[in-house]
């Protein structure tokens, strides 16, 4: 298939590709926003649902801030090199990047099975519900967020599209920020 | 290429188009005989329907659930937002394709799977889910109630990838018209048709994310057994009528916008005069979409919301009247003093404005919130909304395919077998709804299976009106088969039609006529605004967006 004339074209002056994702980042922002509004109004109305986060593990969840955080520098630093056609630094960093989304799965299963075999199960509670919920549609983007990146990774090997870097980068950052929510409605507020 | 290359897996938006308007189109008959069905149950109940055989409650419940999600999600989207969408964003700002043509695709595809899913959906133990369209929990979460216990997933899952469908498209179709304008063309130089598609993307983005996370919760509480919409473990029934409302009092704006713009389209080229105020039109355009996000509470007087809260949504219920008539009277100013030309397009037009106003109209006694109490959930809101989607949904789109058929098949179709077509649509159209209203106010409550078990509603006067409106939706249905006709008939036989045959402005009539893929042998530029008829001192009425001064 060959790129129509309409995809090259930038009457905004900013690339179409990078507008597409912050549309697409827009319609996910409504998404997160309508399910975290639902837990809020809850959570200011139970207060009892204290007693169920204070259970969470709050340690695992700081631990895993610190991999996403770092991991959104990794891909910085790929698009950094990518603009400075930098293809095989760009590479390393794409994978590192990736490493810290399986960095961030791993401690999450291990996670998830202690509540789990401690019976916090996604029907125990409503709290867990959102938990579980929440957490595992934000894990879903993790996971998507990967294998694009893998994608990509071998693209920009070939010195081919460089400039998804920074889109899947945009997107990256996206998903750091709405674990920055996640973060402390379902860890830290006891 | 291939049949298939050409026609199936295509990446032209065109096609896609087509897809989108035949699949829509599809949809929407099937939607149409469920509604034949139960409305000869109302007026006939208990006897055999021909072509369907005795109707239980349960089937009863099902299609009626299932008419209205059909006609919304599978019908009026796809036909009007994304078969419109897709064949005239390209055309009309003078590009080739969609920026996206793979995600384009990848949009109809998923919107196919969810058609396919729906209607397997009736054929699974238990049946089509049948607990509305507007799916309420607790009668939605536990199969227990709604005893459909893989109709009611299946339903949340195709309506689910519908949306989904519709972001893809979306996305496409406001980076298209944000990136992809012909030179020289101005964001005033747009036709209005395209403002409001994009708008209505817009909106449509904005407002179903809280949705999709609602289905999600919904899906869980189905199929896990979570609690997010059971009140006895501390969920909440009405914040799932806020969630799904939230996205619904939009939607309705979502499907009415690019309606409007189709008929702005064919009134302007009809009666050769300019858009009377495209700004005004562009700039409440833009504050309808505003105010539907502040609108949503209106579908939930009874719900048990506060008062207070109840007196607020009524002032902004009543306030969105505002814009809408404002367009309604901006569109009959630009008829004034114009030279009309009845064809079956423009009497499309002008149908939709004197019906749709009823529909507007009978919007405020439901929008004010102590007559909504008394006409809440009768048959008075049945044809409130049905003045209201009919024109939307069919009027403006015949109107739309009328106009657009010489563009999209490069042949006009009958004009005489269309006029019979509009008055055999437009006449049992109103005597279908008219009636309802006076059986609504009479107290007819909606969703009921039969009225026999109700001695006040089962008196003659009323029966006599259920039956008008019911052999009205036959007569109605009967006089598609013309259009179908004429529709298939004028695709290969019809009279050939040259690249402007309504000697139009916009960008689309320069193109061959049906444009080959890539749309355009040299790229348009555009050199003024997209209504330029009947300018004074020059001798065609006509002034195309692309010809030099």
């Amino acid at each position: 298939m060959q790129t129509p004339v309409a995809t090259g074209r930038s009457v905004t002056g900013i690339p179409t590709g990078r507008l597409a994702v912050w549309w697409v980042i827009g319609s996910e922002i409504v998404i997160f926003g309508g399910l975290l509004m639902y837990y809020i109004m809850l959570r200011n109305k139970y207060d009892y649902w204290a007693e169920s986060s204070a259970h969470t593990a709050t340690m695992a969840g700081a631990l895993n801030t610190f991999i996403l955080l770092t991991s959104s520098l990794f891909i910085v630093l790929a698009h950094y090199y990518a603009e400075k056609k930098d293809h095989l630094k760009s590479f390393k960093y794409i994978w590192m990047t990736i490493a810290g989304g399986l960095g961030f799965l791993v401690v999450k299963s291990i996670e998830w099975t202690n509540e789990i075999m401690s019976g916090y199960t996604i029907t125990s509670e409503l709290f867990w519900s959102f938990y579980y919920t929440a957490a595992g549609i934000h894990a879903v983007h993790v996971i998507a967020g990967m294998v694009i990146m893998g994608i990509i990774s071998f693209d920009v090997l070939q010195k081919k599209n460089m400039h998804r870097v920074e889109l899947i980068g945009i997107y990256w950052h996206f998903v750091d920020i709405v674990w920055i929510f996640l973060f402390p409605l379902l860890y830290i507020a006891k | 290429m291939s049949f298939w290359q050409k026609y199936v897996f295509s990446v032209d938006h065109k096609v896609i188009g087509m897809q989108y308007l035949l699949t829509g189109i599809l949809m929407g008959v099937i939607g149409a005989y469920m509604s034949y069905v139960f409305r000869m149950q109302l007026a006939f109940p208990g006897k055999e329907v021909p072509f369907f055989g005795l109707v239980t409650a349960a089937e009863y419940n099902a299609l009626i659930t299932n008419h209205g999600s059909i006609m919304i999600f599978w019908f009026a989207m796809p036909v009007l937002i994304a078969a419109f969408g897709n064949f005239l964003i390209p055309l009309m700002i003078g590009a080739d394709d969609m920026v996206f043509p793979r995600i384009n695709r990848l949009s109809y595809q998923i919107f196919l799977l969810s058609a396919v899913i729906l209607i397997v959906s009736f054929f699974v133990p238990g049946g089509g889910f049948g607990g509305a369209w507007t799916a309420y929990p607790p009668l939605s979460a536990k199969a227990e109630y709604n005893l459909t216990p893989w109709g009611s997933s299946l339903w949340l899952l195709a309506v689910a990838l519908e949306f989904v469908a519709f972001l893809l498209g979306g996305i496409n179709f406001i980076t298209t018209l944000m990136n992809s304008r012909a030179k020289g063309m101005k964001y005033l130089d747009i036709p209005i048709v395209l403002w409001m598609i994009v708008i209505a993307s817009i909106l449509f983005m904005a407002s179903v994310g809280p949705l999709i996370a609602g289905a999600i919760m919904l899906l869980f509480d189905q199929l896990i057994g979570t609690g997010f919409f059971d009140p006895s473990r501390g969920g909440d029934p009405v914040l799932w009528q806020h969630l799904f409302w939230f996205f619904g009092h939009p939607e309705v704006y979502v499907v009415l916008l690019p309606a409007m713009g189709i008929v702005a389209e064919v009134m302007t080229t009809f009666s050769r005069k300019k858009l009377f105020a495209y700004k005004t039109v562009l700039f409440t355009t833009i504050a309808t979409g505003v105010l539907s996000f502040f609108v949503w509470a209106h579908h939930q007087f009874i719900a048990g919301i506060d008062p207070r809260m109840a007196n607020i949504f009524t002032v902004t219920t009543v306030l969105i009247s505002i814009p809408i008539a404002e367009m309604l009277f901006v569109y009959i100013a630009t008829l004034y003093g114009g030279s009309i030309r009845f064809t079956t397009a423009m009497l499309f037009a002008l149908a939709f404005l004197a019906t749709f106003l009823i529909g507007g109209v009978t919007g405020i006694f439901l929008g004010a919130s102590g007559a909504d109490i008394y006409f809440h959930d009768t048959y008075f809101v049945i044809a409130h909304f049905h003045y209201t989607f009919v024109p939307i949904a069919v009027i403006a789109v015949f109107a739309g395919i009328y106009y657009w058929f010489p563009k999209m098949f490069g042949r006009f179709m009958n004009e005489t077998l269309g006029k019979i077509h509009f008055w055999g649509t437009f006449l049992p159209f109103n005597t279908i709804f008219l009636p309802l209203f006076f059986t609504g106010a009479a107290g007819d409550h909606r969703r009921i299976f039969t009225y026999a078990n109700f001695p006040q509603l089962a008196t003659p006067g009323l029966q006599d009106l259920r039956i008008i409106a019911t052999v009205s939706v036959v007569i109605l249905i009967c006089f598609q088969f013309l259009f179908f006709w004429n529709f298939f008939y004028s695709m290969f036989r019809g009279a050939k039609a040259g690249k402007n045959p309504w000697n139009a402005n916009t960008l689309e009539w320069v193109a061959p006529s049906p444009p080959p893929h890539g749309n355009f042998d040299v790229f348009p530029e555009v050199y003024r605004g997209p209504y330029e008829f009947s300018v004074p001192g020059r001798a065609q009425d006509f002034w195309p967006q692309n010809e030099k001064a």
